[in-house]
């Protein structure tokens, strides 16, 4: 089958090198989400109005996401026999100045630049797998992807018998990246050991979790890597129909992808008698309708059958055994599938080179919250937290405190500072209290409010719930109430005790992984920061200064220069005072929405912030 | 009412009735109307052969649905949890102020919505609200009325 897929990667790989040695400027526009976000389409046009202006002949690329979110919009050109450079933060002025700077005149612009070099820019630390192609490749060529080895491994595993291919994936250690870590290959065996005139290969890309979009960017920016994940797989376990299960709030994922599948079925790639090989495969897209206890196996299948998405209790045979319409269907994320092409085509020693002996391979996380360099990050597993927070996101941002990293999203928990040398893998995580989950990684410094983060992550938890089975939808809703009096100044000592009992029986006594994970934020909370919650109940003091029942603004007078900014901006009303008249705020009609505190002038810094029982109050 | 019945064939006419088709069906009548109109459920069930409560059990189960009209423009604040602790709470609280409505209502005169989004994946430039399909990333509390401006022009 490689011998089939020769001529296509020829091809491919000329049109590639021919892209290299371009005798014109190749320009390139980060135009993923969040570059869209930023503008890049305006910057895009705005690229092309300039160099039509200036009558310069020149490529204009849109790629994925290359992970520096808190740099777009990016913009990448390579000038012929010249090094890529990456210029970061461009608006569509500053784009078209770059333009006839850097093309016309030979000035570089170093000013704008953050990146030169022959590569996709990256830090020695990340090591690139699943987003090997972001922002480096056009989503929408496949003569690109088939550039980059693309389809190799599906070629490869064509010439493989199913069961030396399953050995594979077990002998690599590929655990499933959707956050359990189960091993891939055991559940791709228990699928080809089922008889079944039908199977079924379906990739959950109905990333729910707040705080994670990395299987968005990989949809967006290199959607041929799990489309042949999953023909690999289909071929692997005996399917020949797949379901790329997609959250319907990803548009441009949901065209990329449709974009991918047409393009691979045009060149045999999907389809009937792949690569003349007599497999068979069709590649189908379903959109998820919103629902993020879906994530679970047995109600994803159900909602594809159009049904309620409601787990079903144990004891049930597995999804590989009897999934989708009762026939075996292999579930697994879209970072396992791109990462079990690579495995098939680079082979296991170099998979199993990365990452640790239990945890082979790389994790992706989207690195957010109060750090300076939020973005995707791809690291070898087993990697230290610190490493990746200060060294990769460039520490807290505006030189704060480290107070908690989130991980694991609504299921994981919340690690403090004497957690900063763990070594982050899926069993680490776990150990420590939280879970890798899909890979959300929220930073918090001191003016986040962990009773508040908890209370956050269960009320979405609660809101998610699909209400079958009474822990889960009763037990989160009675361990809300209590976290809502404690962050109004109404806990009662032994609510921390009974939040801990209740959360131990609904994770024992729920019926699915959403209630079973429920209650890890408030547990990790309470763990390491169970003075955060005391000083809650008995002294009425939030100590982050961020839950609104326990705080009081005031203004100092002595610093206020009465510049009646506060006073112009306050949406309640409640700040009196004049020119040359110090302000003050009328704790009764004050709102508390903080306005003031953002607008008052640092070099006055007159707006303060007190909690906890006063002096007076005692 | 016929003019309704027409919309109604010609997403029917790419279905066969399968139950498997019932949240395509729902993603495409919602694409039309913004929500999905009584009618449209009444549609549904009798193409389907399904009773109208199960269209409804589906429907009310998944967050996409709507059930009643919506803003021309729908203000979504996201409140994942990179934007929460970027303070997209007090964010919403700003938008429901400047808006004089409550999350999850509609301005009398059907020009702007406000809801929640629990992330649209955009968390590196939180706090994040879109509406429609932009995206406005980094909105502090005094952008509010900046952003609701843009759209007012045109409502």
């Amino acid at each position: 089958m490689r011998k089939t897929l020769e001529p296509l990667r020829q091809e491919a790989i000329s049109n590639w090198q021919k892209l290299q040695n371009f005798d014109k400027p190749i320009i390139m526009v980060g135009a993923a989400t969040c570059g869209r976000a930023s503008g890049a389409l305006d910057v895009m046009h705005a690229i092309g109005d300039k160099l039509k202006e200036l009558d310069i002949e020149a490529i204009v690329r849109q790629v994925g996401c290359v992970g520096m979110c808190h740099s777009e919009v990016l913009v990448d050109i390579i000038k012929p026999g010249r090094p890529r450079i990456t210029y970061a933060n461009i608006t569509p002025d500053l784009s078209k100045e770059l333009v006839e700077d850097y093309l016309v005149h030979e000035n570089a612009r170093e000013d704008l630049a953050i990146c030169v070099s022959d590569d996709t820019p990256e830090d020695d630390l990340q090591v690139r797998v699943v987003m090997r192609n972001c922002g480096h490749i056009d989503p929408n060529s496949i003569t690109d992807y088939l550039a980059q080895d693309g389809y190799m491994g599906l070629a490869k595993a064509l010439e493989m018998t199913p069961q030396e291919i399953i050995d594979e994936v077990k002998e690599s250690g590929l655990r499933g990246r959707g956050g359990g870590g189960f091993p891939a290959g055991r559940k791709w065996e228990s699928c080809l050991r089922v008889d079944a005139d039908q199977k079924y290969v379906i990739c959950n890309a109905d990333e729910g979790d707040p705080g994670a979009f990395m299987d968005r960017s990989v949809l967006e920016g290199d959607p041929h890597s799990v489309i042949e994940g999953m023909a690999i797989a289909g071929y692997a376990i005996g399917a020949t129909k797949g379901i790329l299960y997609v959250r319907a709030e990803y548009p441009l994922a949901i065209r990329q992808l449709k974009i991918a599948i047409e393009q691979a079925k045009e060149r045999n790639l999907l389809g009937k008698n792949i690569l003349g090989s007599g497999f068979d495969f069709e590649l189908d897209i379903f959109q998820g309708a919103g629902a993020f206890v879906c994530g679970e196996s047995t109600a994803l299948v159900l909602s594809i059958e159009g049904r309620r998405g409601m787990p079903k209790p144990l004891p049930r045979p597995r999804t590989s055994e009897e999934g989708l319409w009762g026939k075996p269907t292999l579930l697994n994320n879209v970072k396992t599938f791109a990462c079990v092409a690579q495995i098939i085509h680079r082979g296991t020693d170099w998979f199993k080179s990365i990452g640790t002996e239990n945890c082979p391979g790389t994790a992706v996380f989207a690195l957010t919250g109060k750090i300076n360099k939020s973005g995707l990050i791809e690291v070898p597993m087993g990697i230290q937290l610190e490493k990746i927070i200060n060294d990769i996101g460039g520490g807290v941002a505006g030189g704060r405190a480290f107070k908690a990293v989130q991980t694991g999203g609504p299921s994981g928990g919340c690690l403090p500072p004497e957690m900063l040398n763990l070594p982050v893998d899926f069993d680490s995580l776990t150990a420590a209290g939280s879970m890798m989950g899909s890979g959300g990684m929220v930073v918090m410094d001191d003016t986040t409010c962990m009773v508040d983060v908890a209370r956050y992550f269960l009320e979405f938890s609660l809101e998610e719930s699909c209400g079958q089975c009474t822990p889960c939808r009763a037990g989160t809703e009675q361990m809300l109430t209590i976290l809502n009096d404690i962050s109004q100044g109404k806990g009662r000592e032994g609510d921390i005790d009974l939040l801990v009992e209740m959360g131990e029986a609904i994770i024992d006594g729920s019926i699915c992984g959403l209630g079973q994970s429920a209650p890890n934020p408030v547990l990790s909370t309470i763990r390491y920061f169970r003075e955060e919650y005391e000083a809650h109940i008995r002294n009425k003091e939030c100590p982050a200064k961020a839950c609104k029942e326990l705080i009081t603004y005031t203004i100092d007078a002595e610093k206020c220069s009465a510049c009646g900014r506060c006073l112009k901006a306050c949406p309640s009303e409640a700040i009196t005072g004049a020119k040359k008249t110090p302000h003050a705020i009328d704790a009764e009609k004050c709102d508390k929405c903080g306005i003031c505190f953002t607008e008052c002038p640092d070099r006055f810094a007159a707006i303060q912030i007190t909690t906890g029982r006063t002096e007076n109050s005692n | 009412m016929e003019k309704e019945d027409m919309k109604f064939q010609e997403i029917f006419s790419q279905y066969n009735g399968e139950r498997e088709e019932l949240i395509p069906i729902l993603q495409d009548t919602q694409a039309i109307y913004g929500y999905l109109p009584e009618q449209a459920m009444r549609a549904i069930a009798r193409f389907m052969r399904i009773p109208q409560s199960q269209v409804y059990g589906v429907a009310t189960f998944f967050g996409q649905f709507y059930f009643s009209r919506r803003g021309k423009h729908a203000i979504k604040v996201c409140l994942g949890t990179a934007c929460h602790v970027k303070g997209a709470g007090r964010l919403m609280e700003a938008f429901e102020r400047e808006m004089g409505i409550g999350c999850g209502c509609i301005t009398d005169d059907y020009s702007f919505s406000l809801e929640r989004v629990n992330c649209v994946g955009a968390c590196a430039i939180a706090p994040v609200v879109m509406v429609g399909e932009d995206v406005y990333g980094h909105v502090e509390s005094k952008r509010v009325k900046e952003v609701l401006d843009i759209y007012a022009k045109d409502s």
